[in-house]
């Protein structure tokens, strides 16, 4: 077996994830952590995928990135599985929308250690006064308090908050 | 001992109230005891999660490494929840669902009756983490697993704050 990282994005419409899904189904693939959003007109799938050595999986998907004019790219992956580290901070961002509140708030978090495990961002508010929103985890692996400490130095017209995840094993 | 897997269907069964303390439940509760050490970081066991359908679990959370309000280590017997106050999010795993961890939504406070292991009865108010855990501990007497509450990672990300009157 081997495992790929598929990436596909088109504009959206009705059937995407069904037909992508059902065509890797039929050629016995094994989907397993998948993320996809609908990512303004476009939709947006990132897709983990164990299968035969020997399928070709632009093949496989080829019909259907045609008729729904979706863009593929395939990268190959380790076999990880059960290596999955848990997140153990998770920081939220928000404020008036401007330019670089990413850049500067994943600078200072990687400066200080984090690693980041999953982040997603959204923008709200009105037209004329949007606001910009992220959250996001990831493994502090300089501890919690460097994270603070970095957090600590961002501009003022942001609000971040830093929280441990205290996962419960039972 | 043997940790039940999900999909193991056993783990979906309701367990029976313990009827009587005897050795026989005593030398259960050992092994059970044995069976959450050997777990990696578990705060609690539950009956059936080694294939025994009786109404006990374990839980301690006094050795958190950031140390939360507990009531050391418990061993309850027929524990029964008797009231919930407030909700809480929080990340959840379990012996019995490895490789895998998600949001779950707990009563914040709960009110709790048990039996310990000498036949005494207790009635306590735990809250915060070591509620979740109890709360988590006993789905398990009634064939609930985490994975039967979760929510979203993408909804409700941000932690509602405690505002101070």
């Amino acid at each position: 077996m081997k495992c790929s990282v598929l990436t596909l994005v088109g504009a959206d419409q009705a059937g995407i994830v069904a037909a992508v899904t059902d065509a890797l189904y039929k050629q016995g693939c094994n989907l397993a952590q998948a993320s996809m959003m609908r990512l303004g007109a476009n939709f947006a799938i990132m897709l983990r995928v164990s299968h035969d050595e020997n399928h070709d999986l632009r093949k496989v998907l080829s019909n259907i990135c045609n008729d729904m004019n979706l863009h593929l790219h395939i990268d190959e992956d380790a076999d990880t599985d059960g290596l999955r580290p848990d997140p153990d901070v998770q920081v939220t961002v928000y404020g008036a929308d401007r330019h670089g509140i990413v850049a500067q708030v994943t600078s200072a978090l990687a400066m200080a250690g984090l690693n980041i495990i999953d982040l997603e961002t959204d923008i709200g508010g009105t037209k004329n006064d949007p606001i910009y929103i992220m959250t996001l985890e990831g493994l502090a692996t300089k501890g919690i308090e460097s994270l603070q400490v970095a957090l600590d130095g961002l501009s003022s017209d942001i609000e971040v908050n830093l929280d441990e995840i205290n996962t419960l094993r039972g | 001992m043997e940790i039940l897997t999900y999909p193991d269907q056993r783990l979906k069964q309701i367990s029976e109230s313990v009827e009587s303390i005897d050795k026989e439940i005593l030398n259960f509760i050992n092994e059970l005891e044995q069976a959450r050490m050997a777990g990696p970081g578990a705060v609690g066991i539950a009956a059936p999660q080694v294939n025994n359908f009786k109404r006990v679990v374990i839980v301690d959370v006094s050795n958190m490494r950031k140390p939360v309000e507990n009531h050391g280590h418990m061993i309850m017997i027929n524990p029964e929840i008797t009231a919930w106050e407030g909700m809480d999010m929080g990340r959840e795993g379990c012996l019995s669902v490895p490789d895998f961890t998600g949001n779950v939504i707990r009563a914040e406070k709960i009110k709790l009756n048990y039996m310990d292991e000498t036949g005494q009865h207790h009635e306590i108010e735990p809250s915060g983490f070591e509620a979740r855990a109890i709360q988590h501990e006993l789905d398990h007497l009634d064939g609930l697993l985490f994975l039967d509450r979760l929510v979203s990672r993408r909804s409700d990300l941000f932690k509602r704050k405690n505002y101070k009157k």
